[in-house]
């Protein structure tokens, strides 16, 4: 340990350690996450048999799905060196208006399918414009993006709270059968937000791993000088990171709203660290320049796993849900810190 | 604090009085200031330094040369404690250091100039040159005696900047005078510079050299990597040369000449460094620049540049020449001029658009700031500039794999593991993995900015044979050199800038050292051919 820390201190440029330790700190840095997820499942299923029911289990997926498709988002603003404290905020202001425009389109005569699907489509505008303004003011406004979205996260708070005039916006029950089935069906015995979560996973990992977007959302995360002397608009990827946020988070939007079919100030709220915890759990960089997707999944399920865990038993409270997750927050970064080279 | 006074040295009468060095051998160990012995250091199963005994003496200037990777950096960090031997023992004044540690070096007066810079950007110049050594009265820092003592070593080291300002805002030749300032806050035995000149002016670094050898002659054994020989030879007392982790020859510095240096070194001499010049003069410009400025860096600058040319930037430090083609580039903005591409005027809006649509490409003098980033591997670095050639959307890995181990014949880089960050591997081959980048491009126009800073005689003379060969293929080439032998050795014409402005452009005899530093430092006025 002693010698690892001191290859850090002393940047010299060839590797000190011996080759055992550096495998496995390498090893466990990466599969970390899903060793961590197994050991969940097995003390889960230890602690109840009826943790592995398929009941359970698909009831886990469909509630990572939300904070899932969010971190996959931020999977990509974190590797390109940035952050969004926004989309807890974006994701109440997205599901207000949705709610507001079906039940307007509803009430003036449209179709109720129409009107879902009106619903929908607004929701999505709303999240990628969301996007770029965060992605503007944080590249051509040159503010720092801890303190954009610091920003836009109480504007998108207070709209929500505006609009719903201090209360709840509440979908019309009409409105919410017709929309029902997009949370609560399944497909092939799998709910619909899972297959979601699924198709945006391999998205977000193709695009992180195969493409020159991808590529050059590391480039500019690690080292946004040497991206600019490699041709790389450094501002166009900054700014699309930021879109593919908000597209994220409207989707996971879409998802919601016909769960609980209202929307109020205190939707949302603390989903911004839930999102960049669960990135952060998966292994990637909060620093920026490398990130996984799979592995912002992997942090969303064991933030999820841990609360449904301790629903199922009673040896630890419900109420150390927060304590046990910022145990395995700390674990994470402890395994991230002593695998790391200069 | 006891450890306040400025070098002031107690030297070992008996060595004070012998004044013929026996500066290398086994039983010279016992004598020197500080001295190695058969020191081995294996990283893995790759040995870097294989049994060096070498002691250095007190009042003497003991020179390290050897090509990149030969094992200078890696034998003084050993001395100064920061890195363990695998074998061998330290010696300091005749005994055995017993587990030499950085502290433990660093009180017995050992201080290590690093080549590169350690200091806290964001502290001011006072609070980093007593970092870790602050003055204390009570609880509370003692600001003035700092500040004195700060004000003596940085005005004896001819550093004329700001205690108050931070350092990140420091030019990078006054950081280097800090860091050196810093190391002479502390009483010091030994002085051991890595590389001190790479980033200094000529004036700069002469203040330099008058420092050393004024410690020298205070009795600071004094021990000094460079890569550059001419002032080896100038400063040095002895010369070591390591080649491949191995001692090769200590001399006195009167009976080694620079010729023998490079043979020792490298086994080839000086005059087979620059391949010959061959250009006919009669060709086209391919690009021509009027009147352009860069605020604050460029005022007014014209030239232009012919196909196959070499054509080479000459001045100080600061004289414009990097902001100059980072303007032309689309790097940075400009506020006038125009630009003529094959005779057809042309805006760069950024330098994507310059690189792609006009072919030209931009080396930057910073490696590691600006060429590469240092935690990918090299086929990743290497594909960045040219990843549109290997998929517009997807990259083909296939593809860029197949380019890259080609790309690594070309340029015989050396890789031992091709997953390793390319912050492993040695200056020279990371100046490969830059050149490979920017010839993935394919480009017409390529700028070479300080091509060969820091890196090894061996890998300089590639280069020089390679930017010749893409001349010869008929690309033109811009090299900015503060190295006045690589300006004049390469160049088939030189423009010299002083002052953000061009004041002469010199063609055949005229390229001299004395003429391109006549115009340089102003002593000649304006003159254009």
């Amino acid at each position: 340990m002693n010698s690892a820390q001191a290859v850090d201190a002393n940047s010299d440029r060839r590797p000190q350690t011996e080759p055992g330790w550096r495998t496995f700190a390498k090893g466990a840095q990466t599969l970390g996450p899903v060793i961590a997820l197994l050991l969940l499942v097995l003390i889960g299923f230890s602690l109840n048999p009826n943790f592995l029911s398929w009941n359970n289990l698909s009831n886990v997926l469909t509630r990572s799905a939300f904070i899932g498709i969010i971190s996959v988002g931020g999977t990509f603003v974190i590797v390109t060196g940035q952050i969004d404290l926004s989309v807890g905020a974006m994701a109440a202001f997205i599901a207000s208006l949705m709610i507001i425009v079906m039940n307007h389109l509803a009430q003036s005569g449209w179709s109720l399918t129409a009107a879902v699907i009106a619903g929908m489509v607004s929701g999505l505008v709303v999240g990628l414009a969301a996007g770029v303004v965060n992605g503007l003011l944080a590249t051509k406004g040159r503010i720092d993006s801890f303190i954009v979205t610091l920003g836009t996260m109480g504007i998108f708070r207070s709209l929500v709270t505006f609009v719903a005039n201090g209360g709840t916006l509440t979908l019309n029950s009409n409105v919410r059968e017709a929309y029902r089935p997009v949370f609560y069906n399944s497909w092939l015995n799998i709910p619909i937000p899972v297959w979601v979560l699924a198709v945006v996973v391999i998205i977000g990992t193709i695009a992180l791993t195969k493409t020159r977007f991808g590529r050059y959302c590391r480039a500019v995360g690690s080292n946004s000088e040497v991206a600019h002397y490699s041709a790389i608009r450094v501002t166009h990827i900054r700014i699309i990171a930021f879109i593919v946020q908000g597209f994220c988070v409207a989707l996971a939007t879409l998802l919601y709203v016909p769960r609980l079919g209202s929307a109020s100030s205190s939707t949302g709220v603390l989903w911004e660290l839930e999102a960049i915890t669960a990135v952060v759990v998966g292994g990637t960089a909060l620093r920026g320049g490398s990130g996984r997707v799979w592995g912002s999944i992997a942090g969303a399920l064991i933030l999820t796993l841990i609360g449904n865990i301790l629903n199922l038993t009673s040896i630890i409270s419900v109420y150390l849900n927060g304590a046990v997750q910022g145990i395995i927050i700390l674990g994470a970064a402890l395994l991230q810190r002593s695998s790391r080279t200069r | 604090m006891p450890g306040m006074e400025v070098c002031t040295p107690s030297m070992p009468p008996d060595i004070q009085s012998s004044p013929e060095p026996a500066a290398s051998g086994a039983e010279a160990v016992e004598f020197g200031t500080l001295g190695g012995q058969e020191i081995s250091k294996s990283f893995g199963p790759v040995a870097v330094l294989k049994s060096i005994t070498l002691s250095f003496l007190p009042g003497r200037i003991h020179a390290i040369v050897g090509e990149n990777g030969a094992g200078k950096s890696t034998f003084v960090k050993i001395l100064a404690g920061i890195i363990k031997p695998s074998s061998g023992q330290i010696f300091f004044r005749g005994k055995q250091v017993e587990n030499p540690t950085l502290r433990l070096m660093e009180d017995l007066g050992v201080r290590l100039i690093h080549q590169e810079l350690n200091l806290a950007n964001d502290l001011t110049v006072l609070e980093n040159i007593f970092l870790g050594r602050e003055a204390v009265k009570g609880p509370f820092l003692d600001e003035a005696p700092m500040r004195r003592k700060a004000r003596e070593v940085l005005a004896r080291v001819g550093a004329n900047v700001d205690l108050d300002r931070k350092v990140g805002d420091l030019r990078i030749s006054e950081k280097q005078l800090t860091e050196i300032a810093k190391a002479l806050a502390q009483e010091a035995t030994v002085l051991i510079l890595d590389e001190p000149t790479a980033v200094l002016t000529q004036r700069e670094a002469d203040r330099l050299f008058q420092i050393i050898e004024q410690f020298a002659k205070a009795g600071v054994a004094i021990i000094y990597i460079s890569h550059r020989l001419e002032e080896v030879k100038r400063l040095a007392h002895h010369i070591t040369v390591l080649r491949d982790g191995q001692l090769v020859a200590t001399r006195n510095a009167g009976e080694i000449s620079p010729d023998e240096i490079v043979r020792l070194m490298v086994g080839r001499s000086l005059q087979d460094l620059f391949p010959k010049k061959a250009y006919s003069r009669d060709q086209k410009n391919v690009m021509e620049v009027r009147n352009l400025s860069v605020p604050g860096h460029v005022t007014d600058a014209s030239f232009g540049l012919k196909k196959g040319e070499i054509l080479g930037f000459a001045g100080l430090v600061g004289a414009g020449r990097t902001e100059l083609f980072e303007g032309i580039m689309g790097l940075r903005s400009i506020s006038s001029g125009t630009i003529f591409r094959d005779g057809k005027q042309v805006k760069f809006s950024d330098y994507p658009h310059a690189l792609r649509a006009f072919r030209a490409a931009y080396l930057p003098e910073d490696r590691k700031g600006k060429g590469l980033v240092v935690s990918f591997d090299a086929r990743t670095n290497y594909s960045l500039l040219a990843l549109q050639r290997f998929g517009a959307c997807f990259v083909n890995q296939a593809t860029e794999r197949a380019s890259f181990l080609n790309a690594v014949e070309r340029f015989q880089i050396k890789i031992p593991d091709r997953s390793m960050p390319v912050s492993r591997l040695s200056g020279g081959n990371q100046q490969k993995v830059v050149l490979a980048k920017i010839f993935a491009i394919d480009p017409e126009i390529i700028v070479f900015d300080e091509p060969t800073r820091g890196i090894d005689v061996g890998t300089k003379a590639q280069i020089y044979r390679l930017i010749a060969a893409m001349a010869a293929e008929g690309k033109s080439c811009v090299v900015i050199s503060s190295e006045l032998l690589e300006i004049i050795g390469l160049c088939h014409r030189v423009i010299v800038m002083r002052a953000s402005r061009i004041v002469a452009s010199l063609e055949g005899d005229e390229i001299s050292e004395d003429e391109i530093m006549m115009y340089a430092t102003g002593v000649k006025q304006a003159h254009l051919s």
